[in-house]
């Protein structure tokens, strides 16, 4: 049976993903882990995405609590609204929302910026001045990336309640005190621990995508611009496949 | 290139009256396309070798296979008495320590400035210096190149020529042995190649570093050149000095001087 071009080139990048992400494993635990392009990346993964992911958050939190009054009202529950906010952010907006915002904004960054680095023999430059490319670029990365989507999605979730209560308080009068007080009535360890977790395989799919599609950039500044995109695309892709199978894996294991 | 030891052995030193690059029998092919077909050649030390080529004859090929960034396919190639193919990845980097190399594109890291580029290889290598000493290597550097003031620039904040100086001060900040100069004087204007090509010399003549200059801008092998390798069809077609190749009756040597 042959193959076709395609299908031949889909298993080879998938068995290259696989090569790549096993060298993260391995070169995270050897010697010597370049902490301070870590910190750097921290900084720049971490702090600079806040605002961004923040604002959408808080306009997420705004305009669904603005749209759901109105049926929830005609129920009764309207009192509902802080449970219903807090458990749908903590256990999938937020999680998600700040994944595929930092899929746009870290994932692009990362194909953009080592795929350039690649084309203009930045990487190379580094393989010869002694220092493992591999370590300093992606390992640093991956890591940042991985840790701060968790914090961010977090923070995210912090801010997109508290859109909530502005939103309810347009039309209505509940203290924040309440309100928040309202949100944790709902929320037990079993929503936030799983949500919590996917954002770290969220984070380590941005971040080895990202990466893996800027160190193998090819055919010049072209080979770029694919690059950040198709970081961007098979990464939020990947987070709706992860977000299905942690929900189905946390479901089965009856922590959902 | 990346054979992995735990053992590292000390690298090898070449002998007083030993070549310190020794290329054999080298190929390298990209599908059927065959760059190198059996490609020779030796380096002396203190020597300046200039590989002459057209563009697309595999020269940076060469040069890339010389310092690791590629495999050939056959062949071996000796480095200050260290068979490169061979070595561990840790060997190779110690290797590269004494090994310079100046990219075409200059390579800057354009995230860093001036002189982060010049730390960057000072903070692997030569983590024992303090900051003082960190700072007079990286100025010291810059000096050799006349390029002092730019030294809390960005790249982009400097012309071509000007961020060659740069990338090849980031290359003499481990004072290598040898340093391979991957097209020095390509996209640069006639009279800035010529500066290049004379800062080349001058860096050749102050450190007493052996070097391979790739090039097919006739002024600079002619600046540059202590000897001249011609890179035709993948072998080592001829090989002399410039004035010796510039008499050449042979119509390959011909169409690259006349």
């Amino acid at each position: 049976m042959k193959l076709s071009k395609t299908t031949t080139e889909v298993f080879n990048e998938v068995g290259e993903l696989t090569y790549f992400t096993a060298r993260f494993f391995r070169e995270i635990f050897s010697p010597r882990f370049e902490w301070r392009e870590f910190f750097r990346q921290c900084y720049v993964i971490g702090y600079k995405s806040l605002p961004l992911i923040g604002l959408t958050g808080f306009i997420m939190g705004l305009v669904l609590t603005i749209q759901v009054r109105p049926t929830l009202i005609e129920y009764g529950v309207e009192a509902r609204i802080p449970a219903m906010m807090g458990l749908s952010f903590v256990r999938e907006i937020g999680p998600v929302l700040s994944a595929l915002i930092f899929a746009g904004k870290i994932g692009s960054s990362m194909g953009a910026e080592l795929g350039s680095m690649r084309v203009t023999e930045q990487i190379d430059s580094m393989e010869v001045s002694g220092t493992n490319p591999y370590k300093f670029l992606v390992v640093t990365r991956v890591l940042a990336a991985t840790i701060m989507l968790p914090v961010l999605s977090s923070l995210s979730d912090v801010i997109g309640i508290y859109g909530s209560y502005v939103a309810f308080n347009i039309r209505g009068a509940m203290t924040l005190r309440l309100f928040i007080s309202e949100v944790f009535n709902y929320l037990k360890f079993s929503d936030i621990f799983p949500a919590h977790i996917k954002c770290y395989f969220f984070g380590f799919a941005v971040g080895i995508i990202g990466c893996y599609k800027g160190y193998f950039t090819r055919l010049g500044t072209a080979g770029v611009g694919r690059a950040a995109n198709s970081a961007v695309v098979v990464s939020s892709v990947l987070i709706f496949i992860l977000d299905l199978l942690v929900v189905q894996i946390t479901d089965l294991i009856g922590i959902g | 290139m990346a054979r992995r030891d735990r053992h590292i052995a000390p690298l090898n030193e070449p002998g007083i009256n030993e070549p310190v690059i020794t290329v054999h029998d080298l190929y390298k092919a990209f599908q059927q396309n065959e760059v190198l077909r059996g490609f020779n050649f030796e380096l002396q030390k203190g020597e300046t070798l200039v590989i002459l080529g057209r563009s697309g004859s595999g020269k940076s090929v060469l040069i890339k296979c010389i310092i690791g960034l590629m495999k050939p396919d056959k062949g071996s190639i000796n480095v200050l008495g260290n068979d490169i193919l061979s070595l561990s990845v840790q060997d190779m980097d110690k290797l590269r320590m004494r090994v310079g190399f100046l990219f075409q594109s200059n390579a800057l890291y354009d995230s860093m400035t001036i002189r982060e580029n010049l730390e960057f290889p000072m903070r692997r290598h030569l983590s024992n210096l303090d900051a003082d000493e960190v700072n007079k290597r990286v100025m010291e550097s810059l000096e050799d190149v006349g390029l002092a003031h730019t030294v809390d620039m960005m790249p982009s904040e400097l012309s071509g020529g000007m961020q060659k100086r740069v990338a090849l001060a980031r290359t003499l900040i481990l004072k290598p042995e040898i340093i391979l100069y991957d097209e020095p004087t390509t996209g640069l204007d006639p009279i800035t190649g010529a500066e290049i090509s004379d800062l080349i010399v001058e860096i050749q003549e102050k450190y007493q570093t052996s070097s391979i200059v790739i090039s097919h801008d006739m002024k600079c092998v002619e600046i540059t050149a202590d000897r001249i390798a011609v890179l035709l069809q993948g072998i080592c077609y001829a090989q002399g000095t410039y004035e010796t190749l510039v008499a050449s009756e042979d119509a390959s040597i011909k169409q690259f001087f006349h």
